[in-house]
């Protein structure tokens, strides 16, 4: 049974409902009864659950981010990822988070990010950088919409990278994103104009990281590569993150994922509380693995298999 | 499929040994349709997939192959991200398999000799109808090489031959003295029928003459490795931190586990002290073990001189120290690696200059054959000595998985990678701390300085032999050549440096040391 879902329920179970109404939203650890006895507990917890597994990762990437890198900084979008990256830092050394936090700011986001932008970055005692991006009428107008606005973060931070001279930006981006993404490397060069070439990435095996970028290069550093949506939010409630609210449901819809305000759309759902939420991506996602194994992209995929000679 | 730790609980609350396999066998003597029929045999599959998939076959008009299972699961492994992701996994009656799997022949030698993939035992396949075929006896070399000791022979399509006993035997004894004569002795050989079934967990009425073990049976007594917790500690360090008023050296457990109290050594420079705390956030300190796997801080009872690099031990069970190494290597660069070549090591978190001294074999892994050469082109597997610039605290793989293993980096990039099969250890006896401070200054740089490369000359013969004179000669030759000569006389040290020791056996040999 366990051949193609990982057991990750484990994670999720005995959580409290959030409380409701506050601008930022707390949780406090469970004392639920349903929790069972301790000594239960322990017969069936390996050394390491699959969070700590994640945690104890991302925190060892960090470090070697922080030995060998000279100067890195920390791309804080204000959504659930990089929360959980700043979390996991601070869990990497005591406390602090040895580098500057950069906000590469459009100016469109939500009023509940930039709340929680003030009191947290003050909160978490972080070197907070807030870069604005350049006005949309520098970008090529040619380009659609969406693509036009995100080209401005581009530029942001490119001019970002100009006037601090980072060579190392950690980014929260997760492998089961998005199909390009599930390409990266936990250390991934950019090239000076900060392009990617995927078919020269260097190999990367055994936690032995790539950590000499070219002259006027600067690294990627992918803290949160391995984590799944759902094990952020697990992540998020096991740890007490703060979240900003609008993650939750709020009249029959909520926020998947926080971007500027003009093209991030709510979906529909009642998740009112990260439980529900976690309910809620675990009755998604299992159809949607099955379904890929049968669908028309997986017959071509074994056909490539054969071609390569499978072994 | 990624496979977090290395234990998996279950329902009734014990673990399961987690035992590491390949299949390998000629291209089409049907590994994917035993790999199908495991996991249809072994209830790993999930509740209405094999009906999904007849069902595409159906629609598709074409009848249902066990190895369309496996072919499903490609999607899994289509994102090809690092080495160690291609795994499919099942459980037979004591045992969670792992079966390490790769989409092609390079990816699959890298794969089996990265050792993140390094298999605990392997299924031989062969046809039954075709034979011990060349590529058979590659695949049982390649098993060789790679160390795999426990070896069962699958015997596959026995319907095509009849179920015929003899032609089953006949196959048997073939392989079996080509795996011998490699010193890999076959722990089953095993008259299978992957498409029908027989042999694979069950004896069935066709197999009547075979008493033997069937595969689920074979694979169910695989002895598992050791889990990395139960190995000796080692905590390479990646960074010492001073934040605060602590000094806290944080790395992640690779083996073994530590707590507050413990007495530790510090590799490889021997020295010792104790755990004075287990540091965290946002609780501190941590109590009770940590065990492998978990990124820790840890402060000691002493102040040490300790750096990145550098591995924490417990006292008695330290890993060795060492400036020489025998890897097994695989490499990944355009450029072959050659004898002589000044590479960049990193070993866990230490990392030092070296140069290859010697390259003892070099593999193409397409033709698994053993070739004479002086350098490993990319792609190949060999296994070299390494000359490394400082002292590095390693294992061998066999002891320990994680600091048994090293990459190779050239101008800055990962270029190959390998597994350290032995090190030279070091003399030290007694931990002490003592830290030697290498000069600032690179042979090279005093060459050009004095125009010429460093020598010495070593005068030897009987007393009054004129070794002295000739030395003073020599001496003042070299300087009016323009040269920066240093005479040490034997007599001259003795007055001098070595006037505490006398003329018996021990003290000539310390002079002897000494002067040196």
């Amino acid at each position: 049974m366990h051949l193609l879902a990982p057991e990750t329920s484990k994670d999720r179970s005995f959580w409290t409902e959030a409380p409701d109404g506050a601008a930022v939203h707390k949780f406090s650890p469970d004392q639920s009864s349903t929790q069972p006895s301790p000594t239960a507990l322990l017969a069936l917890a390996p050394s390491m659950d699959h969070l700590d597994a994640l945690e104890a990762q991302s925190i060892y990437i960090f470090r070697e981010a922080f030995a060998r890198l000279k100067k890195l900084a920390l791309l804080w979008s204000l959504g659930k990822d990089s929360n959980v990256m700043i979390w996991l830092a601070r869990k990497a050394f005591f406390g602090h988070m040895p580098f500057p936090a950069l906000h590469v700011d459009t100016g469109k986001k939500f009023p509940e990010m930039y709340a929680f932008r003030d009191r947290y970055g003050k909160e978490w005692q972080l070197d907070l950088r807030i870069e604005p991006c350049p006005p949309l009428e520098t970008i090529d107008p040619t380009l659609p919409p969406a693509a036009r606005s995100a080209a401005r973060k581009t530029e942001g931070l490119k001019l970002a990278l100009a006037k601090y001279g980072f060579d190392g930006l950690v980014a929260g981006i997760r492998r089961d994103e998005e199909a390009t993404r599930a390409k990266e490397r936990v250390f991934s060069p950019r090239g000076t104009e900060g392009g990617w070439d995927v078919r020269d990435q260097p190999p990367e095996f055994w936690d032995q990281f790539n950590a000499s970028p070219p002259p006027g290069a600067h690294l990627r550093i992918h803290p949160i590569l391995h984590w799944t949506e759902a094990d952020i939010w697990a992540y998020t409630k096991r740890e007490n993150i703060p979240i900003i609210p609008l993650y939750l449901a709020n009249g029959g819809k909520r926020y998947r994922s926080l971007g500027d305000r003009d093209i991030t759309n709510p979906v529909v759902s009642n998740a009112a509380s990260i439980e529900e939420i976690l309910i809620e991506l675990d009755g998604t996602k299992v159809p949607e693995r099955s379904g890929r194994a049968l669908d028309h992209e997986t017959e071509d995929a074994f056909e490539r298999l054969r071609v390569a000679g499978y072994l | 499929m990624l496979v977090p730790t290395s234990i998996s609980a279950t329902p009734n609350g014990t673990t399961r040994p987690q035992v590491r396999i390949v299949i390998v066998g000629h291209v089409d003597h049907g590994k994917s349709t035993l790999v199908g029929r495991l996991l249809h045999e072994t209830g790993s599959l999930p509740e209405g997939k094999l009906e999904m998939l007849k069902a595409v076959s159906a629609r598709r008009g074409m009848p249902f192959e066990w190895s369309f299972l496996l072919d499903a699961l490609q999607t899994e492994r289509d994102q090809g991200i690092t080495i160690d992701t291609t795994q499919i996994r099942f459980r037979t009656g004591s045992r969670d398999i792992v079966l390490i799997d790769a989409p092609g022949h390079a990816e699959f030698l890298r794969n089996m000799i990265t050792g993140a993939s390094q298999a605990d035992g392997a299924l031989l396949i062969i046809d039954a109808l075709e034979g011990v075929r060349d590529q058979t006896r590659r695949h049982g070399y390649l098993l060789h090489l790679l160390g795999v000791k426990q070896v069962a022979v699958v015997v596959n399509k026995m319907d095509r031959v009849d179920f015929s006993a003899a032609r089953f035997a006949a196959i048997s004894q073939e392989i079996s003295a080509h795996l011998t004569a490699l010193g890999v002795t076959p722990s089953a050989a095993i008259p299978i029928s992957a498409r029908d079934g027989d042999g694979v967990a069950e004896r069935t009425p066709r197999i009547a003459w075979y008493h033997g073990a069937t595969v689920v049976e074979a694979l169910d007594a695989l002895e598992p490795a050791r889990p990395l917790e139960q190995l000796a500690l080692r905590l390479p360090v990646q960074a010492i931190y001073k934040f605060d008023d602590r000094r806290i050296l944080a790395g992640r457990i690779e083996s073994g586990h530590l707590a507050a109290g413990d007495q530790i050594v510090v590799m490889p420079a021997g020295k010792v002290a104790k755990i004075k705390s287990v540091e965290g956030w946002p609780v501190t300190p941590i109590n009770g073990s940590q065990t492998a796997g978990r990124s820790v801080g840890i402060t000691l009872d002493r102040e040490l001189f300790v750096e990145r690099g550098d591995i924490v031990a417990h006292v008695g069970t330290s890993p060795r120290d060492t400036r020489r190494i025998r890897a097994r290597i695989f490499w990944l660069h355009d450029k072959p690696l050659t004898t002589g070549a000044s590479i960049l090591i990193r070993l866990g978190t230490r990392e030092t200059r070296a140069v290859v001294v010697a390259i003892k074999k070099a593999i193409d892994p397409g033709e698994l054959s053993s070739v004479e050469t002086t350098s490993i082109a990319r792609n190949h597997v060999g296994e070299i000595d390494i000359s490394l610039a400082q002292a590095v605290a390693a294992d061998p793989y066999g002891d320990n998985p994680r600091t048994g293993r090293l990459v190779i980096e050239v101008n800055g990039r990962i270029a190959g990678g390998g597994l350290v099969l032995s090190v030279d250890a070091g003399q030290r006896a007694i931990p002490v701390d003592i830290v030697p401070v290498e000069s600032a200054l690179r042979p090279d740089e005093r060459s050009a300085r004095y125009r010429h490369h460093g020598a010495v000359v070593w005068l030897t013969g009987l007393p009054g032999s004129g070794k002295s004179t000739l030395a003073r000669a020599l001496e003042r030759r070299l300087f009016g050549n323009g040269g920066s000569p240093v005479l040490l006389d034997g007599d001259t040290l003795r007055a001098g440096l070595n006037s505490d020791l006398g003329f018996s056996a021990a003290d000539r040999s310390e002079n002897i040391r000494r002067s040196m």
